[in-house]
């Protein structure tokens, strides 16, 4: 029985023929218009999916079949894609290194998304690799610091992750927070490949230490911030909060803006 | 989560009926042609169920209110659309049993790495024989096992009681695996 029921779930992952859906959509009186491409790509986390058009990268996507790839594109960004045997040969190098640290000059595609979720991707697209930045701290920084959750919920579905690196984005309580391409083991992963130790962070964040001061230059930074890295122990001072911080003369990081300004 | 995928398609729906419409069809149109291939038992005829389907609802979308396309239950609606579809077809036209060809493709499939349990020429075999259950008991086997939904969704979707859409499964299942043992052979 069991093997029977298997085969009749195989019997349910039947594909409809080649271009029945195009067929549809010309019966329907509905114009094609096929964009977007997408390839395989090796790169350092492994082989991803690449989706592209002539505005730039437009999804991202780690396992999976071709299949589910292209079902999810359609879901999410709400029109088909094609499948190319390679991407662009300048695509594909540029993508392997921007996942290896080595190159951030992509061009993403975000027309398809709400102001809002692009002005979530924008920000989140600026998190240096090897550093963290908070749910709020992203809403701040667009200008709409209650939007905490909206927030999350924009990164949830970000259609390029790992180029968009949503998975800096974490819980200011020092938990790592959720990670729709996999969940919080692959957000882990994704954070100690780029050289972060999330076991730290939740060790600060459980001593209530948020920041972190230099008694040299009296600046007061994120813990992941590139600043707060070179300064050393004895220099290093952990801080509560911003009142704490400032009441002790220190002043905020221009660069990793640890609190509103 | 194919909650969500079907309230994002309904919500994309809602904002622009054409684009959304275009979602909805690459979402679906490989469950729904295995569907019709399940019911029918024959690609030709799958080919337009399916098809039919998406005509039918993109008609009836057209006049729904916003409120109306954001509460839809969209798997369940468009499985009970080609159900209607396949049900009409039919009463038309008894539906013949075509004789089995082996060359021809079952679907174009490229199926990934962990799919290759039954050849093509197997999987059209298995929906030939699926095809020759009786209706009642054929919905309630496809819609359960071919399309993975809920006895409670399937309960609903053919307005039959939970019980007795167990006792169809249950039929149907033995039924098939009495007429399947030649299957192994092909796949």
């Amino acid at each position: 029985m069991e093997l029977l029921e298997t085969d009749l779930r195989d019997l349910g992952q039947v594909r409809a023929p080649e271009g029945f859906a195009e067929r549809v959509l010309a019966a329907a009186g509905i114009a094609l218009r096929v964009s977007d491409s997408f390839a395989e790509v090796e790169t350092s986390i492994g082989v991803v999916y690449v989706a592209w058009n002539g505005e730039g990268i437009s999804a991202v996507r780690r396992g999976g079949t071709v299949r589910e790839f292209e079902r999810w594109f359609a879901t999410r960004l709400g029109r088909p894609v094609r499948r190319e045997a390679a991407a662009p040969e300048r695509l594909a190098r540029q993508v392997a290194a921007a996942i290896a640290g080595l190159d951030r000059r992509l061009r993403f595609d975000l027309s398809r998304l709400g102001a809002f979720e692009q002005d979530v991707l924008r920000k989140t697209a600026e998190i240096p690799r090897g550093e963290v930045r908070s749910y709020a701290w992203v809403a701040r920084e667009i200008g709409r610091p209650r939007a905490v959750r909206a927030v999350g919920n924009a990164l949830g579905n970000n259609p390029i992750p790992y180029l968009i690196p949503c998975h800096r984005v974490v819980r200011s309580d020092g938990a790592l927070g959720q990670y729709s391409a996999g969940g919080p083991q692959a957000k882990r992963a994704m954070l100690q490949h780029e050289g972060v130790d999330p076991g730290w962070l939740e060790i600060l964040a459980g001593n209530g230490a948020r920041f972190v001061g230099s008694r040299t230059t009296q600046v007061f930074c994120l813990p992941t911030c590139a600043h707060a890295r070179r300064i050393k122990a004895p220099n290093r001072v952990y801080l509560r909060n911003e009142h704490e911080a400032r009441g002790a003369g220190f002043r905020p990081c221009a660069r990793c803006r640890p609190v509103a300004s | 989560m194919a909650a969500e995928r079907d309230e994002e398609l309904t919500r994309a729906l809602a904002l622009d009926s054409i684009r959304g419409f275009e979602a909805i069809v690459y979402a679906y149109q490989h469950r729904l042609y295995a569907f019709a291939l399940s019911m029918s038992g024959e690609p030709m005829d799958a080919e337009e169920i399916a098809q039919d389907t998406f005509m039918r609802a993109y008609t009836a979308l057209s006049r729904y209110p916003g409120d109306r396309i954001l509460a839809l239950k969209l798997n369940a609606w468009l499985h009970q659309i080609a159900l209607n579809v396949f049900r009409n077809r039919a009463r038309k036209r008894k539906l013949r049993l075509v004789p089995l060809d082996p060359d021809a493709p079952v679907a174009d499939s490229a199926p990934g790495p962990e799919r290759q349990a039954l050849s093509r020429a197997a999987l059209r075999e298995l929906a030939n024989l699926v095809s020759g259950l009786p209706e009642h008991q054929r919905a309630a086997v496809v819609l359960r096992c071919v399309q993975g939904m809920t006895y409670a969704e399937v309960a609903d979707l053919l307005g039959q009681p939970e019980g007795t859409i167990k006792a169809s499964v249950h039929r149907g299942l033995q039924t098939l695996k009495r007429r399947a043992g030649w299957l192994s052979e092909v796949s």
